[in-house]
């Protein structure tokens, strides 16, 4: 029998079970499978309940930000709220409108939830606790949540609804725009790294990469927002010009998965910045007890959910034109200089000195070119403001 | 031993589907579910390269084709096309040349992997793939050429597409 | 085919059947009492003119080119990212030229207006 370990406890719970199937005189591929389907079940199931949390943490949040109380009526401090929506959600009667394609829009939500759960299985939790460590980690993220922008081209067709068509393409439009500095910016740890493989690249972070690279790590953040979906960039549900978007049709529990696959993807996105960037598990004793390194993970991956969060009920939301120029005039140049300035920067440093060394010379490289935009920036506003001073006297 | 039937039943099941959904994508009356049907056959290509080892190419397939060259076609078809329901006839007068042109394509193909003597699999690859990928692609003994070429030629695509696909100004 | 990837495509499924059990849980226990005007599409109380799917703006369709590019070029980089620490500085140059020509390739698209939203 293995031994049990407390502070690697999911893994030796895990050798416990395979050990246990073996016993009952199963095929040792099979007792692996098997192994498999029950750790897939609990991430599974980790990912999927995390919502009804964060919800809650969310309304409360925001409704403090706004000088409100937040949920405050179900359970202590409204605690419960989440349940007595999923409650109120399932039993809602579900209305399919007529004329739209009837298999494509239930596919819709289902394969939105899969594509965001579907990160997960790279995104690792402790230095021994990670569904599967592929040598494609990082790519296989992009690659899964690229499946979502078709679901919701799937769900914004299917509805028949011209409001629905009309977000489907903003949304569309807007994500697979902001997947280009996106992938940009991961490339930075990528070749800080040396690996796509999600544990490789945690364990290269004796310096969080955020050192190295905060101007990737800024670029990530703010294309993951618009991959998401929220404020500001939520013009793909702009209430008072689409009324809800490609959801708009959707009802009851069908419309509960696509909020449900929102959140969750809201918070893959604070789980993989924490991962890429800020050292994922990597904390004082976290190697020698990974159960440590899950509580490091989850308190980053809370910090950045609430920075997000705070951004959402902070700013305004932007146009489309405005989105669009944000995007490829400044994010995809930017975040190409940050990607040849790193890549010769990091060459020239020189081959024997230290990592901390290395990531500070990288840090003031940054630093210069985040100075050289914000100039450029700024002689581009006075250029603007010049230009409509004029019309405004010409007019 | 029992591995690798494993591997070769999901790999039977993925490839009469590929090949099924491919069918329907030339059939399906409906372009849009066409487009999607394109999706699922690009889908089952990704599981192949899944089977064959291959996980760089399968998310590069899945980033590429899915994430991207769908969503285009999807795009193109909704941008270009009044009427989503294709009435005409399926197939014109020339059918028949399709199909033998189609037929003798098919049987000099199979011939041709037949006849190939195929040089015997020198084992795994030992070590990281992608590294040895990254390596070889810039490598001035290697690939250095078509890696510099494939980023003019996309150059290329995008200036052609571009001015194919903007409106001219002076038609406004 | 590794292990990983069958983890991968076990998490895909269950993935996939988590999503469908709200929905199976909704249609057993939420009411349907449908009504004609329930399944009405929405649009403001009005009823729909025209056909839906209609043609759109091609200004999306030329974002999307333009993704489709970048996209392509920037798969190329990842595996010469993942050598990038074991590459000498003239390998490393070189994968820079490539990051410059598809900057070109930005800059022509930027130039000939095709990213101004109009």
């Amino acid at each position: 029998m293995p031994e049990l370990k407390i502070g690697d406890l999911l893994v030796s719970l895990y050798d416990i079970l395979g050990w246990s199937l073996s016993l009952l005189g199963l095929h040792s591929s099979a007792v692996s499978v098997l192994q498999k389907i029950v750790s897939g079940f609990v991430l599974a199931n980790f990912v999927m309940l995390t919502p009804i949390f964060t919800i809650w943490v969310e309304r409360k949040v925001a409704g403090r930000f706004q000088d409100r109380l937040g949920p405050n009526r179900v359970g202590p401090f409204g605690l419960f709220q989440s349940f007595a929506d999923i409650v109120k959600l399932v039993i809602k009667e579900d209305i399919t409108p007529a004329g739209a394609d009837k298999v494509v829009f239930n596919i819709g939500p289902v394969l939105a939830v899969m594509s965001v759960v579907g990160i997960w299985a790279v995104i690792p939790f402790a230095s021994t606790m990670v569904g599967t460590d592929m040598n494609v980690g990082i790519l296989y993220s992009v690659a899964v949540g690229a499946i979502g922008t078709l679901a919701i081209m799937m769900g914004g067709w299917a509805s028949n609804n011209k409001y629905a068509l009309l977000g489907a393409f903003r949304t569309v439009s807007q994500l697979v725009s902001y997947e280009v500095p996106m992938i940009i910016a991961l490339l930075v740890p990528t070749m800080l790294a040396g690996s796509m493989r999600m544990n490789a690249i945690v364990a290269e972070q004796q310096v969080w990469f955020v050192v190295a690279a905060p101007l990737a790590m800024l670029i990530f953040l703010i294309s993951s927002i618009a991959e998401v979906g929220r404020a500001p960039f939520d013009l793909l549900e702009a209430e008072s010009e689409i009324v809800a978007g490609f959801h708009v049709e959707y009802t009851g529990m069908k419309f509960g998965v696509w909020m449900l696959a929102e959140f969750v993807h809201a918070f893959t996105i604070s789980a993989l910045a924490a991962v890429v960037f800020f050292g994922g598990w990597r904390g004082p004793l976290a190697e020698q007890y990974p159960l440590l390194g899950v509580v490091y993970f989850l308190i980053k991956t809370y910090i950045i959910y609430l920075f997000l969060l705070w951004i959402r009920v902070t700013l305004p939301r932007v146009r489309i034109d405005q989105m669009n120029n944000l995007n490829w005039k400044f994010l995809v140049p930017l975040s190409l200089a940050v990607l040849v300035v790193t890549a010769l920067v990091d060459k020239a440093v020189p081959v024997g000195a230290s990592l901390g060394v290395r990531s500070l010379v990288l840090f003031l490289a940054n630093v210069a070119l985040i100075l050289v935009s914000i100039s450029l920036l700024a002689g581009f506003s006075r250029k603007l403001q010049a230009s409509e001073n004029i019309s405004v006297d010409s007019g | 031993m029992e591995a690798v039937s494993a591997a070769q039943i999901i790999f039977i099941v993925v490839a009469l589907l590929t090949v099924a959904t491919t069918f329907l994508v030339v059939t399906v009356r409906n372009l849009i579910h066409a487009a999607l049907w394109l999706v699922a056959t690009l889908f089952g290509i990704a599981v192949i390269f899944v089977l064959l080892d291959a996980g760089f190419m399968a998310t590069v397939q899945i980033v590429l084709y899915i994430g991207a060259i769908a969503i285009l076609i999807v795009f193109a078809v909704m941008l270009t096309r009044r009427v989503m329901q294709d009435v005409g006839p399926q197939s014109n007068e020339n059918w028949w040349l399709g199909t033998i042109v189609a037929a003798v394509f098919f049987a000099a193909i199979s011939t041709l992997l037949w006849s190939i003597r195929w040089p015997a699999l020198p084992g795994a690859v030992v070590g990281d793939t992608v590294l040895a990928l990254g390596r070889s692609l810039v490598d001035p003994n290697q690939y250095v050429i078509p890696f510099e070429v494939a980023s003019v030629m996309l150059i290329i695509a995008l200036i052609g597409s571009i001015t194919l696909a903007l409106p001219g100004k002076q038609s406004e | 085919m590794s292990s990983e990837w069958i983890f991968v495509g076990i998490f895909l499924i269950l993935a996939i059947i988590f999503a469908i059990i709200p929905l199976v849980l909704s249609r057993v226990v939420a009411p349907r009492k449908p009504h004609e005007l329930k399944h009405q599409t929405y649009e403001c109380g009005m009823e729909t003119v025209g056909d839906t799917w209609i043609q759109f703006k091609a200004q999306y369709y030329i974002f999307s080119l333009v993704f489709v590019i970048f996209d392509v070029e920037i798969v190329f980089l990842f595996p010469w990212a993942v050598a990038y620490k074991q590459l000498p500085f003239f390998a490393v140059v070189e994968g820079v030229l490539f990051i410059l020509i598809l900057a070109g390739g930005l800059v022509y698209v930027w130039r000939k207006g095709a990213l101004d939203w109009v």
